[in-house]
């Protein structure tokens, strides 16, 4: 199972995707630096701030807690699609899927 | 031959790390060595006393980046060595192995090594520090036959150590010397609404304690025995009084220290006063900056990143807003800001729904928040810290008006 990820330079890269683990942790396994991630999943920072782009039809993504949303506020970048990689896990529906780095802040 | 990398990064935690895949980023083309003390390769430090020592993530899913992903950078790790000499003018380093490796530019990013008790018994088998992953499993080997554990040092470590403990199903006692929880870093509100929290937890706490001896049975420890002879029984200690930065080879090399070497200064470019020596994370103190260690993860990182852009000739000054993260039972702290200084606080919310802030004000500007159960605070009150805001106390302190609402005057 796999993933896309189009990174701030305009590259895409497919990601081989771990289910049970976050998006953020299947992307900086993939070796994709540019997502920092410096709170390492604890829901205490926006430093890896994504754009869901495409999801497979059936794949759902959990909701957006509180606190998701308002660290996702803080983002002058902020989109509807927008969400925290620390807090999406993959499913295995959601092979295929397109994401898109934020910009950096 | 000797061997040399063109730029050498000394300290393989956050700091190291990031300095590496930064230098990469910013497209630096020679060779990379990174040695560190532990044997293995740069993991998440912060979760050790969270998920880690509460068995939630495994070793595996706290690597910053997967091993393969070193080589692939071109990034040569001497893992399971130790700096123990520098020659900044020959440009070697001396490892404790008795080889020498040489550099064209040294990045020391070592961090601080846990301060020890200086009381009697305080290497005792079953004294423990929460520093490394090797700290941590040691720890962990010995968590299933101990029931009593007595924590020493109400910070961050100490409490964090102390809630998952607890969540384990262990007696702990938590002893504190000053007569508050959290007393260098957050105000009296904040330290008596931890303590209430962890009491309620069921956790034990003394305040205002000095330990005379930690005692010991068959050569292992057995309990604390405070100044004023009241002795606690204990299975294993934990000891999370702060660090001591890792400096001694700079200091020797005549890298310039604070007055006390508390830490080496670095301008806003982490250069030392050392030809091409820089210096990022726990042991550094900025020169412009409020004159103490910055230790966080967020520090170690800002400070990689501003030290491989320097290297490679695209330097761009540090203006560091630090912020911090605490997880204890069901509670989030998150700091925005540096609270020292500060001469008044207003708290925003109430005690009892454990969702609030407290502000820091210094000559009527905020300087920080800490934010329990309250991250639009932490979020929104960030622009009042990076403004030096300066805010009527009575709208700070309306927790119905959102802190993005508050005009701010500079």
């Amino acid at each position: 199972m796999q993933f896309t990820v189009k990174t701030r330079d305009g590259d895409l890269h497919s990601v081989e995707a771990h289910v049970g683990l976050s998006l953020m942790e299947n992307i900086r396994s993939a070796g994709i630096e540019e997502l920092l991630a410096i709170c390492g999943g604890s829901l205490s920072c926006a430093t890896c701030h994504i754009y869901i782009e495409n999801l497979p039809g059936g794949a759902e993504l959990s909701s957006k807690s509180q606190d998701e949303e308002d660290l996702l506020e803080a983002s002058d970048y902020l989109k509807p699609n927008s969400r925290l990689s620390c807090q999406v896990v993959f499913q295995p529906p959601m092979d295929g899927m397109r994401i898109v780095v934020a910009p950096d802040e | 031959m000797m061997e040399r990398f063109d730029c050498m990064i000394v300290g393989g935690g956050h700091g190291g790390a990031q300095a590496a895949i930064a230098l990469r980023q910013a497209g630096f083309a020679g060779s990379i060595g990174l040695i560190g003390d532990e044997p293995v390769i740069p993991y998440d430090r912060p979760a050790l006393s969270k998920e880690y020592l509460a068995g939630k993530k495994s070793f595996d899913r706290l690597q910053l980046r997967p091993p393969e992903l070193w080589n692939e950078r071109e990034v040569v790790l001497r893992l399971g060595r130790r700096v123990i000499a520098l020659d900044s003018s020959a440009k070697v380093v001396v490892c404790d192995n008795d080889t020498a490796i040489g550099y064209g530019v040294l990045i020391w990013a070592a961090g601080g090594e846990p301060r020890p008790l200086s009381c009697p018994g305080h290497n005792l088998s079953g004294v423990h520090t929460i520093r490394n992953k090797g700290d941590c499993d040691r720890l962990l080997s010995a968590l299933p036959t101990s029931q009593h554990i007595a924590v020493i040092g109400g910070g961050y470590i100490g409490l964090e150590a102390a809630a998952v403990l607890r969540e384990l199903g262990k007696e702990v006692t938590l002893l504190e010397a000053q007569d508050r929880v959290l007393a260098r870093v957050a105000a009296e509100p904040v330290s008596r609404f931890y303590e209430a929290e962890h009491r309620t937890h069921g956790v034990e706490i003394l305040l205002g304690t000095g330990i005379s001896e930690l005692t010991a049975r068959d050569g292992a420890v057995s309990g604390v025995r405070l100044q004023n002879g009241t002795a606690i029984a204990a299975d294993q200690v934990i000891v999370g009084i702060g660090i001591m930065p890792a400096i001694g080879p700079l200091l020797a090399a005549g890298a310039e220290a604070t007055r006390g070497e508390t830490g080496i200064l670095v301008d806003d470019f982490c250069r030392t006063t050392l030809p091409d020596v820089y210096c990022i994370g726990d042991c550094t103190i900025m020169r412009d900056g409020p004159g103490i260690r910055i230790e966080s993860v967020q520090n170690a990182n800002e400070q990689a990143q501003t030290a491989a852009k320097a290297v490679c000739g695209k330097p761009q000054p540090l203006r560091l807003v630090p912020w911090f993260w605490s997880n204890q039972y069901d509670l989030r702290l998150q700091t925005i800001g540096l609270s020292l200084g500060y001469d008044q606080t207003v708290l925003r919310g109430n005690l009892v729904d454990r969702e609030f802030s407290l502000v820091y004000l210094k000559d009527g500007a905020v300087i920080a928040l800490d934010c329990i159960n309250a991250t639009r605070d932490y979020v929104q009150g960030r622009k009042l810290v990076e403004a030096h805001a300066h805010v009527d106390p009575a709208l700070l302190a309306d927790d119905r008006i959102p802190l993005k609402d508050i005009a701010i005057a500079a």
